[in-house]
């Protein structure tokens, strides 16, 4: 439903952007061109002299853009294209040697020093799980506000089945840094991560099966309620009739940490750390196991997209009607969604929990969810480099950035202002002045965008030419 | 959604069948009535002033769920804000009883009225203001976006202002002075019912019969309903939409700054995050009533408010205080499985 323009009463600053966007359209390409490069060198050449680190990097994807877009090489099975191809490799090349060169490349811009390494684990963490909801919001276009449900499955998964909680329990099955003797349960943290992923996607579909009948608003409380119900479990879990689950709002500590055990370590002579935690630099070992988690989601991801699953899921996403009329299974598809996003949420929180050696109840709030879709949003729906640069960029606002910001200002300007306090708030002005401004996100997949711009979403169908 | 909504809809020949999802449904139902009627038998004075108790909590909630409920009915988004919008309102009048008229524990009745007067104004046009302003800004330049985009806005709001009352209530509960004497009226076996709950209770009562009056009899309230009911067509009829919208906000906020000031007299605790589970719980109570109706959504909430009550005070299998949220919310997605048009709503295809 949508009504003549002007009658808001405010002047239609998007019909003045889109006159202006054609008139940059209709110039000469060489025009253009010469325009952007310009505008490169300028941003490299002001950037330089104060921060070389992140000019560098700038510069770097400025000259991947000059890679054409269409240039291709063709290979037996299909034709690889060469910018896409390329630019993350760059960027996981990149992410691979950060921890070594961290200490040489001066700060970034108006933030502060480049991100800790735990920070950078954590930026992982997120990105993967950022990935994970870009699946159930922005492929299959189900708004869950209950992502953190996932995450604390997955979380408790892991801590069940690799620390001390069951201690009338006595199983080792390749775990690392653990005696023989010591009671509970434990089991290495890498099959940890697939049963992690497993149970949480089973509890996806569990979840999923009953409301997924649920128009898109409902959905979204529904998956809410549950996102605030499974940690209230968790927090009243230590005695659930007489028995301990989750040691309640103590939460469950430590747990085991990953590791290839000594026959991998001696066999790859010492490359292969045999304890993450025996070692000294154990942050870059987390930071480069949650980079190889990361890759591992983003080619799931982008496989599952392609697939008739994934074309079934933006089928719907763009018009749940035409989609079923098509014989697209609605509630199947939307469950398998579910279950897909919710896997990845799992491994995420399970590969979390290990890092930070603990679960508690109180690690998963509201906050947690509307975190996570707002990295979703700003990166932009459906587009998983977007995402995984939102997922990255807010977690390291969250982590640190926020507060260097805050002391920054506060150094300054003399103000006395808990910044990081107000983290929620800032995520919150990011969701709405996303939505208003640019609602496909930052670096928007070009479907999603059109989708955005011709509002064919949730259109009854005899609306859909207006 | 359609296919399987098809095949229910049939009506079935002979006895009507009962299918396995209402069962389940009626069994949950039955199986609370039970316990109701264990406890009554075990504790009958308990369970009356129990029940009393639920009654005022959910007349405070029914403001609440009112405010929800009228903004679902004209635009079918739900204003996820709402709640915090509230929670600014009980620090409006926090603000206004403690730090204006600086009452304390034991005041004159000649300070107290007129105290109780300016902050329930006050309240009612901050947050009406606040809530027809959040409109503007955050929804309407959505109107013909996708249904989510709303809805993420409203969320996104809704920690804005969380954080505003952050800023200003601070980290932790912010205790309010007894205004409302807390003698007792009348007990029920040892169990007393005071007279701020009374008071809270009765204050409600005349701010619902004023709202079905408006929305029912005068001619906004026909515009109101007119626009919910199409607005394409009201538009044609002459209804101007867009002042017909705000002016619901305008409502749905007021009534969130009522609900705000009796809240912070109820409980004499207010924080920053109230907003979030009593806003939670105050859209549970309005999808149970069925959401966009409004005599539905006080029922809605007198319902979740004795459930919360019974939740907490009876003593027979009660799962306590700790379950609550637990409860409310499983409540709330039972009923959006079971019957998304709530108790007093009627089918809609959207429902389903």
């Amino acid at each position: 439903m949508t009504y003549p323009k002007g009658m808001g009463g405010a002047p239609d600053l998007r019909a003045l952007w889109r006159k202006q966007r054609e008139r940059w359209h209709r110039l000469p390409d060489q025009t253009r061109r010469r325009v952007i490069l310009a505008i490169q060198v300028l941003v490299v050449v002001v950037l330089a002299p104060f921060w070389w680190g992140f000019a560098a990097l700038v510069a770097v994807f400025f000259a991947l853009y000059w890679i054409p877009q269409d240039l291709a090489i063709p290979t037996p099975w299909r034709k690889i294209r060469v910018r896409a191809t390329i630019t993350p490799l760059v960027a996981l090349t990149l992410a691979i040697v950060y921890p070594f060169v961290r200490g040489g490349i001066d700060s970034l811009p108006g933030v502060g020093p480049w991100p800790q390494m735990d920070t950078a684990v954590i930026m992982t963490v997120y990105a993967m799980m950022a990935v994970g909801l870009n699946i159930v919001v922005g492929y299959a276009g189900l708004l869950d506000l209950g992502y953190v449900a996932f995450y604390a499955v997955g979380a408790y998964t892991a801590a069940w089945f690799a620390s001390v909680q069951f201690a009338k329990q006595n199983v080792h099955f390749g775990s690392v840094g653990v005696g023989p003797t010591v009671p509970g349960i434990h089991i290495s943290i890498w099959i940890l991560l697939l049963l992690a992923g497993i149970v949480t996607a089973f509890i996806g579909v569990v979840i999923g099966l009953p409301t997924l009948r649920l128009r898109g608003d409902y959905l979204a409380i529904v998956t809410l309620g549950f996102g605030e119900i499974l940690p209230q479990v968790a927090r009243n879990g230590d005695s659930l009739g007489g028995f301990n689950l989750t040691n309640g709002p103590n939460g469950i500590t430590p747990i085991d940490p990953p590791g290839f055990g000594k026959t991998l370590h001696n066999a790859t002579g010492g490359f292969l750390p045999d304890n993450y935690l025996a070692i000294a630099n154990r942050n870059n070992a987390y930071f480069w196991t949650g980079l190889a988690l990361v890759v591992i989601t983003v080619f799931a991801s982008i496989r599952l997209r392609d697939s008739r699953l994934g074309r079934a899921w933006i089928a719907i996403r763009e018009d749940e009607v035409a989609a079923a009329a098509m014989g697209i299974p609605l509630m199947r598809t939307k469950t398998w969604a579910y279950a897909s996003g919710a896997f990845f949420g799992g491994v995420a929180g399970a590969f979390f929990a290990s890092f930070k050696s603990s679960t508690f109840p109180n690690d998963f709030s509201f906050n947690i969810s509307a975190f996570i879709l707002s990295m979703v949003i700003l990166g932009g729906m459906g587009n998983v480099w977007g995402v995984i640069v939102g997922g990255a960029v807010l977690a390291y606002l969250n982590q640190e950035g926020l507060a260097n910001i805050g002391a920054k200002l506060n150094s300054n300007f003399g103000w006395h202002l808990d910044v990081p306090l107000y983290a929620p708030g800032i995520f919150g002005a990011i969701l709405v002045i996303m939505m208003l401004v640019r609602p496909a996100g930052l670096l928007p997949s070009a479907r999603r965008r059109a989708e955005f711009e011709e509002g064919v979403h949730d259109q009854p169908l005899y609306d859909a030419a207006a | 959604m359609s296919v399987s909504a098809t095949s229910e809809a049939l009506p079935a020949k002979g006895l009507p069948r009962i299918g396995v999802m209402s069962a389940i449904g009626l069994l949950l139902v039955a199986l609370l009535f039970v316990w109701l009627a264990v406890n009554l038998v075990k504790e009958p004075a308990a369970f009356a002033s129990v029940f009393l108790d639920g009654l005022t909590l959910g007349l405070v909630y029914g403001l609440i769920a009112l405010g929800y409920s009228l903004v679902y009915g004209i635009l079918e988004l739900i204003n996820f804000a709402h709640g915090d919008i509230f929670m600014l309102g009980s620090w409006m009048s926090f603000t206004i009883l403690a730090r204006r008229f600086n009452l304390g524990d034991t005041n004159s009745v000649g300070k107290v009225i007129p105290a109780l007067i300016v902050a329930m104004l006050a309240a009612m046009l901050f947050c009406a203001l606040l809530n027809t302003a959040t409109e503007r800004v955050a929804y309407r330049p959505l109107r013909g976006a996708p249904r989510l985009a709303p809805l993420i806005t409203a969320i996104g709001m809704s920690f804005i202002f969380q954080n505003v009352g952050l800023n200003r209530l601070g980290p932790a509960p912010v205790s309010v002075p007894n205004v409302l004497s807390h003698n007792a009226v009348f007990t029920i076996g040892g169990h007393e019912y005071r007279w701020y709950q009374l008071i809270v209770g009765l204050t409600t009562l005349p701010v619902l019969t004023g709202l079905m009056y408006l929305v029912q009899r005068t001619r906004q309230g026909k515009a109101m309903r007119a626009t919910a009911q199409d607005q394409d067509a009201a538009a044609m009829m002459g209804i101007n939409v867009n002042r017909t919208i705000s002016f619901t906000f305008f409502i749905a906020g007021s009534l969130a700054g009522a609900a705000g000031l009796l809240y912070a007299l109820y409980t004499t605790n207010i924080q920053y995050d109230q907003g979030f589970t009593l806003g939670l719980i105050a859209f549970t109570a309005a999808v149970l009533g069925g959401i966009g109706n409004l005599p539905g959504a006080v029922l809605g909430a007198v319902l979740i408010g004795m459930i919360q009550q019974f939740n907490e005070g009876l003593s027979w299998h009660s799962p306590g205080s700790d379950w609550t949220q637990s409860i409310v919310f499983s409540i709330l997605i039972l009923i959006l499985v079971f019957r998304p048009e709530g108790l007093l709503g009627e089918r809609t295809p959207e429902g389903a």
